[in-house]
């Protein structure tokens, strides 16, 4: 069955086909091509939304991309709810189910309409004057009732089961537009053989061309033409053609993002179809045809259901063969709204009058609407629309005033002209200029290799857009590198033209103080809202933007911008370019949070490292944590252990015997070249020239400031190299610390810094069994004490692979550092581990670790420093080089703040009850009876239970802390204070023999 | 103290290479996991190349985003004193180098880098996902190499033929690698 306002034989689609579609509940059909919106008008439905701020019913005011009011829920599942879509480009599939939003029962009685009638309390710059007071009414009224009120749809509550992908892509020619002007631009292009992009926001290509029934190309209908060009271009293997895809953001040097909507529209998306797609596009030329948008009047009630863009009706009839009412009024100030009265007309539709604004306008047009028997007014003003969820009548007056007449209609059709679509233009930094003659901003100094044609241009008429575009897309593929140009020109046979119109506000669109003559139609924002910013001081356009909240929608002001420019201007008598326009941002349209974030979700929202050994300790039960982008195993709980068991349990193991650490993630550099050891020497606050091959030493690097930046053990493996660790979170920004230094402050020393950190899988063997566990694997080490002393490195095998061996020590115990290339790194675990096993050794994670550097005062950069932190500070002044001249941070370290007494330095702390463990980054006072707030003299940056000293440890930072030695201070918590004695940082082995043990 | 142990060497510790193996098939790109190979980061001034060159007998490229390849042996150009050399051949580059007396640096990276291949008439869109790299054959012919992006992560990437790709990345990031090439091989053929 045909819908009733679908006429046989009109538009393009092909009627037969049905899909079936509900919106609130209620099923329709539509026909395969249709919009949500068109097959809701088929339908005789207009009323399919509530307006923002007052809850006024809406309908459909275009036909496409600017819609402010026809916002819907569309619905497929539970999980694809998406809120806030355009029912004017929502394609239509058989099965949709769409609803409206922000209303309260139901569309046609909304409670929250009462806003309508109590609308002087919500003026322009409402919230400004409102939100202010008292401060209560934030949590129960405005947050809460306020802002639910005023407000689009609800975002859906489950995650986003859809896939969204992303592709970069390079161009010679990027063409944003696909009407007239920018297919021809993209064949001018294309026929040059250089790489051409076409894009457009429709699924069908052709523009304006979908609704001109007017004109002719190349001997066809002009949308045919369209049609068969763009199946050419999509034939060329230089041309991608892009439609359902917006250009929604044009950033510096021709980068374009586009969003293609890749499976919005299909009945069954799924599979490996994402549902969008994000194009990054770099072009050495991008020609700009993104159009023109038709304007409004602005008058009373003009957002009454029924009220829309002549272009709109006319696209709705000639593209879809649905007719937007039986009996339509038209009001406009410009002469295209005659051609779509006149197209209605012949398709048999009613049209009780033309209401023209102007006085005597002449042309073509308007001689036919006459012969047509059109009742054909000039210079007469609608003043208001009649009608409440759908407009009955209109008003009419002689715009200078006088006798009223009312005319019964069921639409109106209303155009005030066309704005050129320069948005993306001022999105790449180009200026517009105003146009006095037509009242317009067109582009103006561009700041990009871009170029604007057709009706974004100014450009008016079929053939002189058609002329500009074709040699603009010559020229820009020429620009690009083009030699060949061959192909010809689109013939225009025939075409419409029109240009002018108004802007603001027309005489009926006030001063009345209660009318609602609406300027922006998705904010409610209406004509005296503007004219009263400006009298409330608001001079600016950039105020009267934000206090009266024109244009801010997420249409982008697309249909108001200028209403309210030249209303604002006119009530500060000043001319328009001087008022000036509001900056364009990106989006042009809303683009989801998907698209933007494509394939970064779920395992691919951030790389997870694994080290070689990661999977031993995986099946050993591991748990892991997360530091940085790494997995580390944090302990390994036997069966029946909590955390705590576990952890007191390698660390007694590892004292007593031994114990096997995962340290592969450490940063590791390779320094090399002659200067290597110069370079070390500025780098680092320790000695290294005398620092002999085979040796290592603990180093600390500073920032300029003075301040602790990272620390590690280095080996110099050779005169001219160096094997550098550096912290596990450290690595990268140490690498780029250290490259930063190398090329721009010490350009002249010949070395080079490699990364090495995946090169090498490590495996610390610590323990007073660590030799015996060790050596047997060992070739061409000797690893006696003598030749092997505490800090050295050499260079052999171990299993039968190449090893660098540290003997060092994080645990205060004898030690090993056992680096393999990383392959290996897992087999050679395993031999230490069975090897470990005769002696019963455990393996450890990062938890152990811990507790074993705090036993013996180790520090954690980052933990126990925190970027305020000197060498002093940290008890660390034998790691600075006395007799050096220079180094990174030697002046800062200098500075008199950073020498005065009293600052915080790194102490330790014992609780007065040995099983009380402190918590990290608890504050330390002086005397816990002083008044709150009280005096903080530092904090606690690392605490354990050490089950091997039998209490509770702690490093704490502490004001002048070392002459505190002995002293008790208090750490305030919450459920009571806790005493403390200052003391050294060592707890376990002070005279640290266990080194050798 | 106990004196050094000497005892026979035990077999041979196993090379458990990143993802060794792994392959995935879309329409349109293959990918594969690349066996183990040896590598090394070359630094070196300009007047060291020809020295460097004839020990590694290919000749070091000093063109950005080129490679040059002779023998199993591949230089990648990575900065104006910077390659990136890879051998399939079971060579040492290493030992090549440390022949040499010029004024140079050579790092074994053997184990850092995991390299997988991306093949097929969708290989340069599949990469084209998450590297904003020009990869038309214009911009980015064959034996072109350059240090770029993919998502996230750093890859070096070298064209070895009109439809195929070796991607080298850091071990660790190797998952990664292949997760997100699997998963935009599944839409660059759409």
């Amino acid at each position: 069955m045909i819908a009733a306002f679908r006429i046989p034989g009109a538009g393009r689609l092909k009627q037969a086909e049905t899909a079936r579609f509900s919106f609130d509940g209620q099923s329709y059909s539509g026909v395969e091509g249709d919009t949500l919106a068109s097959a809701l008008l088929a339908n005789g439905v207009h009323l399919v939304g509530r307006s923002f701020k007052y809850h006024r019913p809406r309908g459909f005011l275009s036909a496409g991309a600017e819609e402010p009011n026809a916002l819907v829920e569309i619905k497929r599942d539970a999980a694809r709810k998406t809120p806030n879509v355009r029912a004017t480009v929502q394609e239509l599939y058989d099965g949709l189910t769409a609803q409206s939003q922000n209303r309260w029962p139901s569309l046609s009685f909304d409670v929250g309409a009462v806003n309508d009638i109590a609308s002087p309390l919500f003026s322009a710059g409402f919230y400004y004057k409102t939100f202010m007071w008292p401060k209560a009414a934030w949590k129960n009224f405005y947050e809460p009732k306020i802002r639910a009120a005023a407000g689009l749809g609800v975002a859906p509550d489950q995650p986003d089961p859809d896939h969204y992908s992303a592709r970069f892509a390079h161009c010679d020619v990027l063409v944003l537009g696909g009407g007239a002007a920018g297919i021809a631009a993209a064949l001018a292009a294309a026929e040059t053989g250089v790489r051409v992009i076409l894009a457009d926001e429709q699924a069908d290509f052709g523009g304006s061309l979908r609704f001109e029934s007017g004109a002719q190309i190349e001997g066809q209908d002009g949308f045919a033409w369209a049609q068969a060009a763009v199946a050419k271009l999509r034939d060329m293997d230089n041309v991608r053609v892009l439609s359902r895809t917006t250009a929604f953001g044009y950033y510096a040097q021709n980068f374009v993002g586009l969003v293609e909507r890749v499976s919005d529209h299909l009945r069954n998306p799924g599979g490996e179809l994402p549902r969008e797609r994000l194009w990054q596009v770099r072009a050495k030329r991008v020609v700009l045809a993104t159009g023109a948008i038709e304007r409004h009047m602005v008058f009373a009630d003009n957002d009454r259901p029924g009220i829309m863009l002549a272009s709109a009706a006319r696209t709705y009839l000639n593209h879809y063969g649905v007719a937007v009412g039986r009996n339509v009024g038209v009001y406009t100030a410009n002469d295209s709204a005659y051609a779509a009265a006149i197209d209605l007309k012949k398709a048999g539709v009613d049209v009780a009058a033309i209401i023209d604004l102007r006085d005597n306008p002449t042309g073509p047009v308007i001689d036919e609407a006459r012969a047509l028997g059109i009742e054909v007014n000039f210079g007469r003003a609608a003043i208001r629309a009649g009608g409440k969820l759908r407009v009955s009548s209109m008003t009419v007056q002689p715009k200078n005033g006088g006798g009223e007449r009312t005319i019964p209609v069921d639409a109106i059709l209303m155009s005030a002209g066309w704005t050129p679509s320069v948005h993306l233009f001022s999105q790449s930094r180009g200026k517009v200029a105003f146009n006095d003659e037509t009242k317009r901003f067109v582009p103006g100094t561009y700041a990009q290799d871009c170029v604007s044609v057709g009706a974004c241009n100014g450009t008016d008429g079929l053939s002189a857009t058609i002329d500009e575009a074709y040699a603009a897309g010559a020229k820009a593929a020429k620009d690009a590198g083009a030699s060949v140009v061959k192909g010809t020109k689109p013939k225009v046979d025939a075409s419409e033209s029109w240009s002018r119109g108004m802007l603001g506000a027309a005489p009926g669109a006030g001063p009345d103080t209660t009318v609602k003559a609406f300027v922006d139609f998705q904010n409610d924002v209406t004509a005296k809202d503007i004219r009263q910013a400006v009298h409330e001081g608001m001079h600016s356009i950039e105020h009267v933007k934000r206090f009266t909240t024109n244009g801010m929608a997420t249409d982008q002001g697309k249909t108001s911008n200028m209403h309210g420019l030249a209303i604002a201007a006119e009530t500060l008598g000043k001319p328009i370019p001087q008022v000036g326009l509001t900056t364009f941002r990106a989006p042009y349209t809303p683009v989801t949070f998907g698209s933007i974030i494509g394939h970064a979700r779920g395992p691919l929202f951030d790389p997870t490292r694994k080290t070689a050994i990661h999977p031993w300790a995986e099946a050993q039960g591991a748990v892991f944590e997360d530091v940085g982008q790494w997995k580390r195993a944090w302990y390994f709980p036997k069966a029946g252990e909590d955390m705590h068991a576990a952890v007191d349990r390698e660390c007694v193991t590892v004292r007593k015997t031994a114990g096997l650490f995962d340290a592969s993630t450490l940063g590791k550099i390779e320094v090399v070249g002659p200067d290597a050891a110069k370079f070390m020497e500025l780098l680092y606050t320790n000695p290294w020239e005398k620092l002999e091959p085979g040796r290592c030493r603990y180093g600390i690097m500073l920032r300029e400031d003075g301040f602790i930046y990272d620390d590690g053990v280095v080996g110099r493996l050779a005169p001219d190299r160096f094997h550098v660790t550096t912290t596990t979170g450290g690595a990268p920004r140490v690498m780029n610390h250290m490259e930063d230094y190398l090329q721009t402050e010490f350009p002249h020393l010949n070395v080079w810094l490699t990364s090495i950190t995946e090169q090498w899988a490590v495996i610390a063997v610590q323990g007073p069994k660590s030799r015996d566990i060790i050596a047997p694997l060992v070739e061409g080490i000797d690893m006696s004490d003598e030749a092997l002393p505490h800090m050295s490195v050499r260079e052999g095998r171990i299993c039968g692979v190449p090893t660098r061996l540290f003997r060092m020590s994080f645990t205060g115990e004898r030690g090993f550092e056992v680096n393999v290339p990383a392959d290996y790194g897992q087999a050679v675990w395993e031999a230490l581990w069975a090897e470990g096993q005769k002696h019963g050794a455990c393996a450890y994670g990062t938890e152990t670790m811990h507790v074993l550097r705090a036993e013996k005062g180790y520090i954690i950069v980052g933990q126990d420093t925190d970027g305020t932190v000197t060498p002093n500070d940290a008890g660390l002044d034998w790691a600075v080089g006395k007799k050096k001249t220079d180094f990174v941070g030697i002046r800062g370290m200098a500075r008199p703040d950073l020498v005065a007494k009293g600052r915080k330095q790194l102490v330790g702390l014992k609780t007065k009850d040995p099983k009380v463990v402190l918590e990290e980054g608890a504050q330390i006072v002086e005397d816990p009876k002083q008044a709150i707030p009280m005096k903080m003299i530092g904090h606690v940056t690392s605490s354990y239970w050490s089950e091997n000293c039998g209490r509770s440890i702690a490093l704490a930072l502490v004001a002048g802390g070392r002459d505190r030695m002995g002293e008790t201070l208090y750490v305030p918590m919450p459920d009571g204070t806790i005493e403390v004695e200052v003391t050294g940082m060592v707890f376990f082995d002070e005279k640290g023999e266990r080194l050798n043990g | 103290m106990a004196k050094a142990i000497k005892i026979a060497a035990p077999a041979p510790a196993e090379r458990r290479a990143a993802l060794a193996g792994q392959e995935l098939s879309a329409a349109g790109v293959t990918l594969a996991v690349l066996p183990p190979a040896e590598r090394i980061s070359l630094r070196a001034p300009d007047a060291s190349i020809a020295a460097l060159s004839k020990a590694l007998g290919v000749t070091l490229p000093r063109k950005p985003k080129t490679s040059a390849s002779r023998a199993g042996r591949t230089a990648l150009w990575l900065g104006p004193d910077e390659w990136l050399v890879i051998d399939e051949a079971e060579k040492d580059p290493l030992a090549d180098c440390a022949k040499v007396t010029v004024l140079h640096s050579a790092v074994g990276i053997s184990h850092r880098n995991v390299a997988i291949s991306v093949t097929g008439p969708a290989a340069a869109t599949t990469i084209n996902s998450g590297c904003p790299q020009d990869l038309s054959l214009g911009a980015f012919p064959v034996g072109a190499a350059s240090r770029t992006i993919l998502g996230k992560v750093e890859i070096v990437l070298l064209r070895t033929a009109a439809d195929t790709f070796r991607v080298e990345c850091w071990r660790s990031f190797s998952d990664y690698v292949f997760t997100f090439l699997s998963e935009a091989a599944g839409d660059a053929a759409a």
